[in-house]
């Protein structure tokens, strides 16, 4: 299964769409560059942070875990016959965090000043948001690295083959160091909110529950990516099908160990009120659940069906519940006052959609490019 | 081709369990913060509810003295009428009416006054949360400033503020935070706080936190309908004090407590929670927060430690694998 450049026509329905995707999101992005925030997104003083943070980095970064999801197995717990699933990650990875740390600085007011947070004179350690940038920052250089060995198999860099035939081992020991820090810190981020965040959300237990849930979110995130790989480029998944099978069961546990925890903090803290005395708080909360519960269900018990469809149903219910819970955390559940309200803009919606679609177009001409999808010709030639 | 879930759970769970394991621990360990301790010389306000009349002299009075623009909320746009604090507007006083809106300083068939502008919170959540220090309190005055050539405009801020205090502009393609700085850039001039200045009744009073706090006890200890002494603007140096009965106080100092103390303090005849303040803990948002921070990441001790074991752990397996290369 030696990964192979998928080869393939560049300009295809979907690659125009994205393409048209992208340019409305240049031509929005203009506009708050030139006018401000308001001119373009409905983030206000009672929801300082929207989408763009809320989806395109807090969530973005957390679709983008494959690649740590995967290393954890891969070198970690030594399993390498997931290996043939790494490269896609980590491309996926490289892609997701890098769009997701350049969108930071769409959200930045004053942008120009973006550097102070990377230069020690300027930060402040007491707050989370020095470490999520440090970490995010460095995640994506390695994230680079860790790749790199794709782009000197393609070019014949021999020298940088070399290097990171030697170094290899401490970028992938970065690789799950970095994210298991930085997306424990994106829960963190909102302990300083105190009671802002409703109780079924605020918890000192923030940062473990963000942590797992990136996790199970990585290995969603792969079956997902090659379930459509497999669909959209036309190849066959029974090479892959036993490792995404294994994934799911890992992510399935993952998912009983958040349940389980998340209930009990809700327990031990006395909230169990909120959990129903909450008006729409409550009821996501309980959407979120369910979603988080439905894939163990389809996935662990003893009459579960074993086939691709399953695996895919169950990936896309734990993704959406991690949507949700990352959704409700920064923006359902939180509260300043009276009186505030938030739902993104659509130009606001727009730029989001564009990062979304420039992270896709880029996937789609990467592997068509470099050898990253396990090799084995497409059943159809295009 | 199953999973060895024992191997699998001690490697994941690796990185996690030291995160779980420090987060659990955190409540009383050696790394947690307590609240942060006011400078002996910090400087504040005392609002008192009860002695405000609304006359909005300290709005304007604001607005001159931090050259803040007019903000129109009628339809003429004839004058200056804020709503709320916002990016153009640092302080404003805000009216509580309920049912017939009768008696002054009655929460039932009520009415009364309250100032809405930055508390100067002893353990600041907005300096906590800042990245880069853009948001700092002075270690003499106490005062929480903002440099605008440092922000960085990430709004974390104003999000973290439990009284919604920093306000962010949404208008300008060179937008700022916005907030009470206390007239520290009046300060050196001799002069003080300017809606203390102006403020005709002393509802507004400037000085050190400490004078201010034994002059809001004073005022608790006063009989309601006795008559009583009222200072005006600067506690330390005042204008000509008035008299009048004291009113029925709440026997409560907002800010003397919550969140660690503030150094804004306030007295009222109306609970403050229905005036737009709510009742908050003593423990501040920021030592929770940076407690957590400083026993996860305290000196870099656990992720040096994770490193390590990760490397070894790496080194192991990196070139083992026959999948490796996309062989």
């Amino acid at each position: 299964m030696k990964a192979q450049p998928i080869g393939g026509r560049l300009i295809s329905p979907v690659t125009l769409v994205l393409s048209v995707l992208v340019l409305l999101a240049v031509f929005f992005a203009a506009q708050r560059f030139l006018f401000g925030f308001g001119s373009v997104a409905n983030i206000n003083d009672g929801f300082p942070w929207g989408i763009w943070i809320a989806w395109d980095v807090v969530i973005g970064t957390g679709l983008a875990c494959g690649g740590y999801a995967l290393a954890l197995l891969v070198y970690i717990a030594n399993k390498g016959k997931y290996h043939p699933l790494v490269r896609p990650a980590l491309l996926a990875s490289a892609f997701g965090y890098t769009l997701g740390g350049i969108s930071v600085i769409f959200d930045l007011g004053r942008y120009w000043n973006f550097w102070h947070i990377l230069l020690p004179n300027y930060q402040q350690y007491g707050s989370v948001m020095v470490e999520v940038a440090l970490c995010v920052a460095a995640y994506i250089l390695v994230l680079w690295i860790e790749f790199s060995p794709v782009l000197a198999e393609k070019f014949g860099w021999k020298g940088v083959q070399a290097f990171t035939d030697k170094w290899m081992f401490l970028a992938i020991a970065l690789g799950v160091l970095l994210p298991t820090m930085h997306q424990s810190s994106l829960g963190s981020l909102l302990i300083v909110f105190g009671y802002q965040i409703n109780p079924l959300w605020q918890t000192l237990f923030l940062p473990l529950l963000f942590l797992i849930s990136a996790i199970a979110m990585g290995y969603a995130v792969v079956v997902f990516e090659a379930c459509t790989a497999s669909a959209g480029f036309k190849r066959s998944l029974k090479d892959e099908l036993p490792l995404i099978a294994d994934l799911s069961k890992v992510m399935a546990w993952l998912l009983v160990a958040f349940i389980l925890l998340r209930l009990v903090d809700i327990l031990v803290r006395g909230e169990i009120g909120a959990m129903f005395t909450s008006g729409f708080k409550s009821f996501m909360f309980w959407v979120e659940m369910t979603l988080f519960t439905l894939p163990v269900a389809m996935l662990l018990s003893p009459s579960a069906k074993r086939d691709a469809r399953t695996y895919f149903l169950a990936a896309c219910s734990m993704l959406l519940a991690a949507v949700l819970y990352r959704i409700d955390a920064f923006l359902v559940g939180y509260e300043t006052g009276p009186g505030w309200h938030y739902f993104p803009a659509v130009p606001e919606i727009m730029i989001t959609l564009g990062i979304v679609a420039v992270e896709i177009l880029g996937y789609i001409i990467f592997v068509r490019f470099f050898p990253v999808l396990p090799g084995h010709s497409p059943d159809r030639a295009h | 081709m199953t999973l060895d879930r024992r191997n699998f759970m001690k490697a994941t769970l690796g990185g996690s369990l030291a995160v779980g394991a420090a987060v659990a621990l955190a409540p009383g360990d050696a790394q947690a913060r307590a609240n942060k301790q006011m400078p002996p010389k910090a400087l504040g306000l005392l609002f008192d509810s009860t002695l405000c009349i609304g006359c909005k002299s300290c709005v304007k009075s604001c607005k001159e003295a931090n050259g803040m623009p007019a903000e129109f909320s009628t339809q003429d746009r004839l004058w200056d009428t804020p709503l709320d604090i916002s990016g153009k507007t640092l302080n404003v006083i805000k009216y509580y009416a309920e049912g017939t809106a009768d008696h002054k300083d009655q929460e039932k068939d009520g009415y009364a006054f309250v100032k809405k502008s930055c508390l100067h919170c002893v353990d600041p959540s907005c300096v906590s949360a800042c990245p880069v220090a853009a948001m700092t309190k002075n270690p003499e005055t106490g005062i929480v400033g903002y440099d605008p050539d440092i922000c960085i405009g990430c709004r974390y801020c104003v999000g973290a503020c439990p009284f919604g205090v920093p306000r962010f502009q949404y208008d300008t393609a060179t937008p700022r935070i916005q907030k009470c700085q206390l007239c520290k850039h009046r300060l050196p001039e001799g002069k003080f706080a300017a809606c203390a200045e102006v403020c005709p009744t002393g509802a507004t009073l400037f000085g050190p936190v400490e004078l201010l706090k034994a002059e809001a006890k004073r005022r608790l200890e006063i009989e309601a309908g006795s008559l009583a002494v009222y200072p005006r603007g600067n506690i330390e140096a005042p204008y000509p004090s008035h008299e009048k009965p004291a009113p029925a106080y709440l026997k409560r100092i907002y800010g003397e407590k919550e969140i660690g103390g503030t150094q804004m303090l306030m007295l009222s005849g109306v609970a403050f929670a229905k005036l737009g303040y709510p009742d908050l803990p003593e423990q501040s948002y920021s030592s929770k927060s940076e407690t957590l921070q400083g026993t996860l990441y305290g000196g870099m001790i656990l992720p040096l430690v994770a490193l390590g074991g990760l490397a070894w752990a790496t080194k192991r397996t990196v070139g083992s694998h026959s999948d490796e290369k996309g062989e």
